[in-house]
């Protein structure tokens, strides 16, 4: 399926949840990022729940400061 | 107010411009700006307020100047080094624009003392400069519950982000975005970090026109949006962010009303771990 991830398209072997997402696109450290689907932030408790869908927009969030980001 | 020459020969090129003109250019000698950090972020856009003619100027920080901090704290000079960095940051803001009132907070923000300063001269908009998550939260909910505008922004290697918070207006606040601070134990060591010094430069400006258009009440902010810049992409990306209802500051049912001071790691630079 395709999504939108940060601006740019991907195709993914779906469906999948968000923590899956998150382990895919390989974040490094998903405690120091947020994730919006269509516009609305999702709660960290949700990560295990919501399941990515086709044409979703999803943009990871990236906590920065402290000399410290969710990127690598 | 009355302009001396000199004041409209230093202003002309603002006020030249329409949007600006002689009555903008007096609302920025009138108004007041709070810079809490004055490093990466806060250098550079306490030198671009002052040059705009910001009339005041508020300089938080209880650090020295030290010589790795000359690679991006522009407002800082070889000779500043163990120098207090609110002293120096009033004397490059002064040799450069003698208009300028600089108040010196020699003091880091905390749930004790952030309010006294954001009242203490009744500021018209914050920038937070910080570089620790304890601060960036504190500086959110501070202004959230003072009702005054600011301008979050975060910088790392090669990454940047902002975002401005207007009060009463339905604006996302930083902790709708972030609800809370990174557990502790996940950000990573300071030997890992690291931060190109132009970043500070660009965010830490854009923070400044951010300022500049509240003060002037010109254009359209970035409230709702988060802006990213990633320098090696060269990639501005304006990111909508709506406001969260379930927000624990500024939500539907808040629980957070009064501040919290989350624990801040230290780092240790000669060994590159962190304490505490």
């Amino acid at each position: 399926m395709k999504v939108q991830i940060n601006g740019q398209e991907k195709e993914l072997a779906g469906p999948l949840t968000v923590e899956e997402l998150l382990k895919v696109e390989n974040v490094k450290m998903p405690e120091m990022v947020s994730v919006e689907i269509n516009g609305e932030i999702l709660d960290r408790e949700q990560f295990s729940e919501v399941i990515v869908k086709e044409d979703d927009e999803i943009e990871f969030l990236y906590f920065m400061g402290g000399g410290a980001c969710g990127l690598y | 107010m009355d302009f001396t020459e000199q004041q409209i020969e230093r202003y002309s090129r603002h006020i030249i411009l329409s949007e600006v003109g002689v009555e903008g250019q007096e609302k920025l000698l009138n108004s007041k700006v709070l810079i809490i950090g004055t490093g990466g972020l806060g250098a550079p856009a306490a030198m671009f307020l002052a040059a705009a003619g910001v009339g005041t100027i508020g300089l938080v920080d209880r650090d020295v100047v030290d010589l790795s901090n000359l690679q991006r704290q522009i407002i800082h000079q070889t000779k500043d080094v163990g120098k207090l960095k609110a002293v120096s940051g009033r004397e490059t803001i002064n040799e450069m624009n003698p208009d300028i009132k600089v108040i010196e907070y020699h003091t880091f923000v905390d749930s004790s003392n952030i309010m006294d300063i954001i009242k203490d001269q009744d500021y018209d908009f914050i920038i937070d400069g910080t570089d620790n998550f304890a601060a960036k939260f504190l500086i959110n909910d501070a202004c959230v519950l003072a009702k005054k505008p600011f301008s979050h922004a975060g910088i790392i290697r090669f990454h940047g982000q902002l975002t401005t918070y207007i009060p009463d207006n339905n604006t996302p606040c930083y902790r709708c975005i972030f609800k809370q601070p990174p557990p502790e134990g996940v950000v990573p060591t300071c030997r890992e970090a690291g931060v190109l010094g132009v970043m500070g430069g660009v965010i830490g400006t854009l923070q400044a026109t951010e300022a500049i258009k509240y003060i002037l009440g010109l254009g359209d902010s970035l409230a709702g949006y988060l802006l990213t810049y990633d320098a090696l992409d060269m990639e501005f990306r304006k990111i909508k962010i709506k406001h969260n209802k379930k927000c624990g500051v500024c939500g539907d049912e808040p629980h957070i009303t009064s501040l919290i001071d989350y624990a801040q790691p230290v780092c240790d630079l000669s060994t590159g771990t962190i304490k505490g």
